[in-house]
């Protein structure tokens, strides 16, 4: 069966002062219908500019698809009409932001972009459209939704006005849902409701989900495939749980064992973390032939200096560009 | 070894005066901070936890004395902090020092690295040049800079070198007490690693006390010796490490916990998400019984009517919630 979203050898370019960069090198990908996954990694390592090229909300002038393909059911859509793409945001693929304080219009009640959306892809007349806002507001669990529709962003909290930016991101029932870093400027337990609503929707729709996120244990609880990013490239790719334990890049294993995960049991030993030494180089080694990664590796050896890792393949689909993979 | 008790904080309160209705009418107050009592150990860690608004920074401020407290008691190594005048305390600020959240906005861009660690010597007041070399050169090393990096601007660094020339300047007075408040959490997570293990790493070299500042269960489960949790401003339960993971007694607690996503298979299916639904209360208007009643999933008469009082129910375990027996038990296990 063809997949619902295909990404096929996509590079996109960002013009700096310094000169122009791979963001995103050479990267594939594939999205089936009602299926999730989670892009990982460190802040600058291209999730977010995977999500907005997919969107066609590259940053105008800066950025572009250089070359490569995104095929959504089947259609081209770096070639497509603005018209087009148009259509598409909103209707068949939606975006959520990271920050639900900035991302709304601060001069506009919340009903008033809900039903703006409505009525823009689906043409619905004002009232039916606010009538639909009210209900979508009732969906995403929002108490007193016919009272809550006329009020501004900054009446809200902060989990409420998430909840808004989603019910805006589903107004017309999108395929494919983009949340990128949906819950991170927001508290645990908001964060838990965000979620469960999320897999709600999903279920109810059958929506995919693409979430960008660097937090493991989110991946864990939301997606059932994760690719992880580094510099640009895909790093590695697989079933979550699979790759949870038995990561094959180092960098998938640095990222899960950095972080001081909350286990079953606590005990009270307590050993000290594992470094990943230094950070993500800068935008203007991005596209050189050789693993980026190498300068942070424990595991590197000179033909990680010399050329770029292929990527192996393992059980269940799961990839990772490492020389060394089968060793990890 | 006996115990020394290092910080003891005593109905610390710190409130706002907030304009509601209008008029010339009585104030009225917002209590971030609400009778909260604590003591940390000299060279173990408390973190205090929350969400926002809980009160949590208020009280490393209040402690600080970077913020007023209108009541309690602040003693660290017998010095009573609240009492001081500005001159006394400029002097016993050497003895506490504080990391920020952000390393981005807590370095001034106009002074060098050397000058920002060097600053709280400047401002002692008691040593000369050559000897405040000697430190800042010693405190580079110990945070994990290189000497050539002491001639740069904070613009120059990255941010987890940005966290760790504030930590060298937390340093420079050799503190007993370094308040953190989330010093990590604007890093992303493989510098995170990095910097938390340099604060345990001295923590251990120095025998410092710190008073952890965190929303983040992780961390502050790797981090710390114990920990209070606050919700509107007071502390609903206060425990030693294992006390509150493995048995947290509060309901706010077991949902804080059961919220955190986890990695760990076997967790995430021993965990049932309790979901605590709506907001928190209007922090000015607050209702009559226990400030979690209304999103609490096991409320009943008594904790709509009638505020509970943190008390020890089991060797130094602390729980503020009516619905807690002698025995210890949950009321709302995770």
């Amino acid at each position: 069966m063809e997949p619902l979203l295909k990404v096929e050898n996509l590079r996109i370019e960002l013009t700096t002062r310094a000169g122009i960069a791979p963001v995103i090198d050479n990267l594939s990908f594939e999205l089936g219908a009602g299926e999730s996954i989670s892009f990982v990694g460190e802040s600058g390592c291209g999730k977010s500019m995977t999500a907005l090229g997919i969107m066609g909300l590259l940053p105008e002038k800066v950025g572009r698809i250089a070359s490569g393909s995104i095929t959504f059911n089947g259609e081209e859509l770096t070639t497509a009409s603005e018209k087009r793409l148009r259509s598409i945001r909103g209707n068949d693929i939606s975006m959520i932001f990271q920050e639900p304080m900035t991302s709304l219009n601060p001069v506009y009640t919340v009903g008033e972009q809900i039903a703006e959306v409505i009525r823009a892809h689906q043409g619905l007349s004002r009232k039916a459209a606010w009538a639909q806002a009210i209900e979508l507001l009732d969906a995403v669990r929002i108490p007193n939704a016919k009272g809550r529709v006329s009020d501004y962003p900054f009446q809200m909290s902060g989990g409420q006005r998430q909840r808004v930016m989603i019910a805006i991101a589903l107004a017309c029932e999108p395929k494919i849902l983009i949340a990128d870093e949906p819950t991170t400027a927001l508290d645990v337990t908001v964060q838990a409701q965000i979620f469960d609503l999320l897999n709600e929707m999903k279920r109810q729709t059958g929506a995919s989900i693409i979430m960008i996120t660097h937090d493991m244990g989110a991946v864990a609880e939301m997606a059932e495939r994760m690719i992880v990013m580094y510099a640009g490239r895909k790093a590695e790719e697989g079933p979550v749980q699979q790759i949870i334990e038995h990561p094959r890049h180092p960098y998938t294993k640095g990222l899960i064992s950095c972080v001081p995960h909350i286990m079953s049991t606590i005990s009270t030993e307590r050993h000290p973390l594992t470094e990943v030494p230094g950070i993500v180089p800068g935008l203007m080694d991005f596209g050189k032939n050789r693993c980026l990664f190498a300068s942070r590796c424990n595991k590197v050896t000179q033909k990680c200096a010399d050329e770029r890792p292929s990527e192996m393949a393992f059980d269940a689909g799961q990839q990772s560009a490492c020389w060394y993979a089968q060793e990890v | 070894m006996t115990k020394e008790i290092l910080l003891d904080v005593e109905n610390l309160g710190v409130r706002f005066a907030v304009k509601r209705g209008g008029g010339w009418g009585k104030a009225s107050y917002l209590y971030a901070v609400d009778d909260v009592s604590f003591e940390i150990n000299r060279g173990e860690t408390l973190a205090i936890v929350g969400e926002s608004g809980s009160g949590k920074t208020t009280t490393a401020l209040a402690v600080a004395r970077l913020v007023d407290a209108y009541q309690g008691k602040v003693d660290l190594d017998g010095t009573d902090f609240l009492s001081l005048d500005d001159e006394e305390l400029r002097l016993a600020r050497a003895k506490m020092q504080f990391i920020f959240q952000d390393p981005y906005s807590s370095l001034n861009p106009r002074l060098r690295a050397e000058q920002i660690v060097r600053e709280p010597l400047d401002s002692l007041g008691t040593m000369d040049e050559a000897e405040k070399k000697v430190i800042v050169d010693r405190l580079f090393g110990e945070v994990g800079l290189r000497p050539e990096q002491q001639r740069l601007f904070p613009h120059q660094f990255s941010g987890g070198q940005r966290q760790r020339i504030g930590i060298a300047r937390a340093l420079a007075t050799q503190p007993d007490l370094i308040i953190c408040d989330e010093p990590v959490s604007a890093l992303d997570v493989a510098v995170q690693a990095q910097i938390l293990n340099l604060l345990r790493k001295l923590q251990a070299d120095l025998n410092l006390t710190y008073l952890f500042i965190s929303h983040d269960l992780g961390v502050v489960q790797h981090m710390c010796d114990s920990i209070a949790v606050m919700y509107m401003g007071k502390i609903v339960e206060h425990g030693t490490r294992l006390d509150l993971f493995n048995n947290p007694l509060h309901p706010y607690t077991s949902a804080l916990l059961s919220a955190v996503p986890s990695v760990d298979k076997a967790r995430r299916e021993a965990t049932k998400r309790i979901l605590i639904p709506g907001d928190p209360p209007d922090p000015v208007n607050l209702p009559a019984g226990c400030r979690f009643a209304n999103r609490c999933p096991v409320a009943t008469d008594i904790c709509r009517s009638q505020e509970p009082a943190l008390r020890d129910v089991k060797g130094g375990h602390k729980v503020a919630c009516h619905l807690v027996g002698s025995d210890a038990v949950s009321p709302l296990p995770v």
